[in-house]
């Protein structure tokens, strides 16, 4: 077998692999989708009907698995003043899990300037979990949804 | 050489990289290193109980952990079902103590890590839960005049260096509960409401001598721990600490694709959830709807850490404050136990239902639905190469 029977053969075994790796790309591109994880993590958002900016952070700074926290909301308006006053409703769960929160947080302190504890979260599972924020403030209602992934 | 020879080596290169590439990826790693023992941290000081780390709280309540005078008949001790040989558990489908109950025995070691008690969470600290049995009629059946009236008489001394003087029990009935048979209920509503108040101090007391001896319960070191530890610091791992290629499929199932680490997470392989899992009930056993039917027994439980009986601050209460109350999910939802030890302890599940890890692994390989609410697992099809992996993996934690 000559050199260049062989690049011939080698060639069009690269060839085979392209077509294989295209097919296997449209297979995946357009196959129905999982919830999946969003890469929206942001810690800071306007709320769904643009009447809030919400911040929503743990309070220490650090998520630690298993272990019942305390977050901050932070509610301003879009002027940036700080909302006071304001009813807030907690619920979320594990889109992929179909499950919903371990814990039932709630708002418990208000710390001035917008800022509100939210007390009794508990991620206990790495992997994507949402809260959703329904709030009610002088300026009307409206609702967040923040992604956690740990 | 030629281009062709060259080729070939590069591609001989290529295949021996593929083969030496390193078993694990960081990520496995770092969730291995998640579930290793050196991992745990250490034990939170229970603020509800004042006793829980003095010694002598722990020698009483180690005393009367085994005592069996601590029951109605006085035959049955929490050690009768917890035994020390047997990693605190029975072997037994269900706990037999005076009667057969409808649930397996907890083992207890790490327990007091644990954020809720028994399988339903239906008490929220370890004293409370100790408590329980107590006056539990298939349990230890006794009454707690008549374990005040024992402690006063076989421990009076040691209580009191711990706990502070006993109240008179000169007018207290031998035999009175909230709790117990219509003569033990009308007794106890007989009796005034400070002398009731009273006698479920020294019922506390007993409970939270009995939680600081459980929380000298540590889980000891496994095979896996000594593999994870090399595993993390780079090293290979020697002598009992290598792992099978079956193991390490295992294990990689267990983090991957089998997505039992999903809830077997943490250096106690649990979240301290519930969960429905589609385990099947047992027929004859009274109806049992797992964790939706405790929610409201702990908020009932006088010894609950919003009752009167808890030291220290409201603060300790979060986890009973933020707890969820309603919802599907609780329907059949039972605690994520933990699988230290668990290869040596058959049966599994809440009420023995499965009698080998085989089982175990067969029916979350199959997850069939729940006859009541909504399983949480999903249909994983293991092949039995796989499913063998996964229960050589889960011996690992019990070596």
């Amino acid at each position: 077998m000559g050199l260049a029977s062989l690049w011939r053969y080698l060639l069009g075994g690269l060839g085979l692999a392209a077509l294989l790796a295209g097919v296997l790309a449209i297979v995946y591109l357009t196959a129905p989708r999982a919830p999946q994880p969003s890469s929206d993590v942001g810690r800071s958002k306007t709320t769904a009907n643009k009447l809030f900016v919400a911040t929503f952070e743990p309070e220490k700074g650090v998520i630690r698995q298993g272990e019942l926290e305390s977050w901050l909301l932070t509610l301003k308006t879009v002027e940036g003043a700080p909302v006071e006053g304001a009813a807030i409703t907690i619920s979320g769960g594990m889109p992929q899990h179909k499950h919903g929160l371990p814990t039932s947080p709630q708002a418990t302190d208000y710390l001035g300037e917008g800022r509100y504890r939210i007390d009794g979260v508990k991620f206990t599972m790495s992997g994507w979990w949402q809260l959703h924020f329904a709030i009610s403030a002088a300026a009307g209602s409206d609702t967040v949804v923040f992604n956690v992934v740990l | 050489m030629s281009r062709f020879s060259s080729l070939l080596a590069l591609v001989m290169v290529a295949v021996l990289a593929g083969c030496g590439r390193p078993e694990f990826s960081d990520a496995e790693k770092q969730t291995i290193a998640s579930l290793a023992l050196s991992r745990l941290p250490p034990l939170k000081p229970d603020t509800t109980n004042r006793f829980a780390d003095v010694p002598a709280a722990a020698a009483l309540g180690s005393t009367l952990f085994f005592d069996t005078g601590m029951s109605g008949g006085g035959t049955v001790s929490c050690s009768t079902c917890h035994k020390i040989d047997r990693q605190f558990q029975d072997d037994l489908p269900q706990a037999v103590g005076v009667g057969r109950t409808n649930r397996r025995t907890m083992p207890l070691a790490g327990v007091a890590h644990d954020p809720w008690f028994f399988w339903d969470g239906r008490r929220d600290s370890l004293w409370a839960q100790a408590l329980t049995p107590l006056e539990n009629p298939l349990e230890q059946a006794g009454n707690r005049a008549a374990f005040a009236h024992y402690i006063k008489a076989r421990f009076g001394e040691r209580y009191e260096r711990i706990f502070g003087p006993l109240p008179d029990l000169s007018g207290v009935p031998a035999n009175a509960s909230p709790l117990g048979t219509d003569a033990e209920r009308a007794a106890w509503n007989a009796m005034p409401a400070s002398q009731a108040e009273e006698v479920n101090r020294v019922f506390a007391n007993i409970g939270k001598a009995i939680a600081a001896f459980e929380r000298s319960i540590a889980p000891p070191q496994t095979r896996f721990d000594r593999f994870a530890i090399d595993l993390v610091a780079g090293a290979k791992p020697k002598g009992d600490a290598a792992f099978s290629s079956e193991e390490i499929l295992g294990l990689k199932l267990f983090i991957g694709k089998a997505n039992c680490v999903t809830c077997h997470n943490g250096p106690r392989f649990t979240d301290g959830s519930f969960h429905n899992t589609g385990v099947p009930p047992v027929a004859g056993l009274p109806p049992d709807r797992g964790r939706v039917d405790a929610v409201a027994q702990v908020e009932a439980d006088p010894f609950n850490c919003f009752g009167a009986f808890r030291d220290g601050d409201a603060s300790a209460c979060r986890e009973l404050r933020f707890m969820v109350k309603t919802g599907p999910e609780l329907v059949r939802a039972y605690k994520t136990p933990s699988l230290r030890g668990g290869a040596t302890r058959p049966p599994y599940m809440h009420a023995g239902q499965f009698s080998s890890l085989d089982e175990v692994v067969a029916h979350y390989s199959k997850a069939p639905a729940s006859v009541e609410g909504v399983s949480e697992v999903h249909p994983l099809q293991l092949s039995d190469r796989e499913r063998a992996a996964l229960v050589a993996f889960l011996k690992t934690l019990a070596e």
